[in-house]
C-alpha cells in the first residue's frame, strides 16, 4: 500500500496518467455540464414559488459544492505535504487554489444575483453568506502567501498550515443554516438524503455538478502539469520528454 | 509509519483540534450575534432589546395581512407557530411575500411590542417543485389542514 | 420545453436579466480560466523547450570552440 502511495508522489508518473485522463475529462465534462445546463435552463419545469429565477440553482449549487470540496481536497493535500513532504501534494494545492477561488466567487456572485429577485436583497450578513465570503478570503490568502514566499519549500509549508487552519470553516459553512437563524435556506442538494426536489429538477442539477467535477479534474491535471514542468525542468525525464516533442 | 511522520501527524491533529475548539467556543459565545434574526418566541419572551435595530424572522401568519388602502403601509403578524409578533412596514414588499411564507424584517421593537420594520426580506425553504405539483399538494392537504399545520411547524425551515 | 416561444425563454417572465447574467458570468469565468490555464501550460512548455534546445545547441557548438582554446598557438618568443 505504501509503495503505491509513494508512486503517486512521482511527478513523472503523474504526468503520464494526466495525459491519458485529460481528453476524457474534458470531453465528458463539457458534454455532461452542457446537458445539465440546457436541461435546467430550457426543459426543467419552473418553480411554484420563485418562477424562473430558480434556474440559477443549476450553476449556483455546483459552484458552491465544488468550492467546498476543492477546499477539503486542498486540506488533505496539505496534511500530505506536512507529514510526508510529498512534492506532488504541494503541486496539487498550488494548481487548484485559483480554481477554488473562481468557483467560490461564482457561487457568491450567482447567489447575490439570485437573492435580489427572491429575497429582496443582494447581500445580507447571515452565517452562510459570511462563512462563504471567508472561504473566498482563505483561497485568496493561500494564493497570496504562496506568491509572497520565494523559497519553494517554505512556501509549501506555510500554505499548507494556512489551508489546514482554514478547514474549520468548512463545517461552519455546511451547518451554518442548521446551527443559526439565517436568511439562506437549508441545503437542497444532499448526497446522503432524499433530494428535496422532483426528479425533473434534480437530475439536471446532478448532471451540472458531475460535469463541473469532471471539468475541475481536467483543470487540475492541466495546471498540475504546468507546475510540474516549471519545477522539474532540470530533471532528465523532462528534458527527454520536451526534446522529443511530446507534451 | 515512520515515527517522525507519526509525530508530525499528531501535531497537526492537535493543531486542527485546538483551532476547532477555539472557533467553536467563540461562535458559541457569539451565537446571538451570528443569528440573523430573533424568532417570535424570543421576542414575546422579552429577550429582544427594545428600540434597537434588530431583525425578526418567521412565517407570515395566515389571514393577518392588512394593507392600507391609501398608502404602502402594511400590517401583518410574524409567527413561528408558538408565538407571534405584530409587524408594521411602509414600502414595497418582495415578490415572494405572501401569507404562509417566511420573512425576515429589519427594524425596531417599540414599547407596545409592535415591530416597526424598515426592510422586509422574503425567505424561502429548500423545497422546489413545479406549480402543478404544488397545487396538487395543496388540494390534498386541505382535508387534513390541522394535522399538517402542526407538522409544518415542526419542519418549518422558514 | 418549459417555454412556449424563444422570446419567452429569453424573458423568463421578467427574471431573464438575473438568470442570463449569472449564466454569462459563469461561462466567461470558467471558460476564461480554462483557456488561460491551457495557454499558460503551452507558454511554459514552449519556454522550457526553447531553453533546453538552446542548451543542447550551445553544447554542440561549444566543443570546437573549447578545442580551439587549448590548441597550441605559435607565438614568436623574440
Amino acid at each position: 500500500m505504501w509503495q503505491w502511495f509513494h508512486k503517486l508522489g512521482s511527478p513523472k508518473w503523474f504526468y503520464g496518467i494526466a495525459n491519458r485522463l485529460m481528453p476524457w475529462l474534458l470531453a465528458g465534462g463539457l458534454i455532461v455540464l452542457l446537458a445539465g445546463l440546457v436541461w435546467g435552463l430550457a426543459f426543467a419545469p419552473k418553480d411554484y414559488l420563485q418562477g424562473n429565477s430558480y434556474r440559477i440553482i443549476f450553476i449556483h449549487v455546483p459552484a458552491a459544492f465544488l468550492a467546498q470540496s476543492i477546499y477539503i481536497m486542498m486540506a488533505v493535500a496539505a496534511v500530505v505535504t506536512l507529514v510526508w513532504r510529498m512534492k506532488l501534494a504541494d503541486v496539487f494545492v498550488k494548481a487548484i487554489a485559483p480554481v477554488g477561488l473562481v468557483l467560490t466567487f461564482l457561487s457568491l456572485f450567482t447567489g447575490a444575483v439570485w437573492g435580489k429577485p427572491t429575497w429582496g436583497t443582494w447581500w445580507v450578513w447571515d452565517a452562510r453568506l459570511t462563512s462563504m465570503l471567508i472561504l473566498l478570503f482563505l483561497y485568496g490568502g493561500a494564493i497570496a502567501l504562496d506568491r509572497a514566499i520565494n523559497d519553494e519549500k517554505s512556501a509549501a509549508r506555510a500554505v499548507a498550515v494556512l489551508v489546514l487552519v482554514g478547514v474549520v470553516n468548512i463545517p461552519i459553512i455546511k451547518y451554518s443554516v442548521d446551527w443559526w437563524n439565517t436568511l439562506h435556506q437549508p441545503a437542497t442538494f444532499k448526497l446522503t438524503e432524499k433530494p428535496s426536489m422532483p426528479m425533473e429538477m434534480w437530475v439536471p442539477l446532478l448532471l451540472s455538478v458531475l460535469g463541473l467535477y469532471l471539468l475541475f479534474g481536467w483543470l487540475a491535471c492541466l495546471r498540475m502539469k504546468t507546475e510540474i514542468l516549471l519545477r522539474e525542468q532540470r530533471t532528465r525525464w523532462v528534458r527527454e520528454l520536451v526534446l522529443a516533442g511530446r507534451k | 509509519m515512520h515515527p517522525i511522520r507519526k509525530k508530525r501527524l499528531t501535531i497537526l491533529a492537535f493543531l486542527v483540534a485546538g483551532i476547532a475548539l477555539a472557533v467553536g467556543l467563540t461562535t458559541y459565545a457569539l451565537r446571538q450575534n451570528i443569528n440573523l434574526f430573533y424568532d417570535p418566541t424570543e421576542i414575546s419572551a422579552g429577550n429582544a432589546p427594545v428600540d434597537v435595530r434588530i431583525r425578526a424572522g418567521g412565517m407570515v401568519e395566515e389571514g393577518s395581512v392588512i394593507r392600507d388602502t391609501e398608502s404602502l403601509k402594511v400590517n401583518f403578524r410574524v409567527t413561528d407557530y408558538a408565538a407571534s409578533v405584530p409587524v408594521q412596514y411602509v414600502g414595497i414588499l418582495p415578490d415572494l411575500f405572501a401569507e404562509g411564507q417566511g420573512v425576515v424584517a429589519m427594524g425596531r421593537l417599540n414599547e407596545e411590542g409592535l415591530f416597526v420594520a424598515d426592510q422586509v426580506l422574503a425567505k424561502h425553504d429548500e423545497n422546489y417543485m413545479p406549480p402543478e405539483v404544488a397545487d396538487a399538494l395543496e388540494k390534498s392537504s386541505k382535508g387534513l389542514n390541522k394535522a399538517n399545520a402542526e407538522k409544518a411547524a415542526e419542519s418549518a425551515a422558514y | 420545453m418549459a417555454f412556449d416561444s424563444f422570446s419567452a425563454f429569453i424573458a423568463m417572465e421578467g427574471h431573464g436579466p438575473y438568470v442570463w447574467a449569472c449564466y454569462a458570468v459563469f461561462v466567461v469565468l470558467l471558460g476564461g480560466l480554462m483557456i488561460w490555464s491551457a495557454r499558460r501550460n503551452r507558454a511554459v512548455y514552449d519556454s522550457c523547450r526553447r531553453r533546453l534546445e538552446q542548451q543542447q545547441g550551445s553544447k554542440d557548438s561549444a566543443r570546437p570552440k573549447a578545442a580551439a582554446t587549448f590548441t597550441r598557438v605559435e607565438v614568436s618568443q623574440d
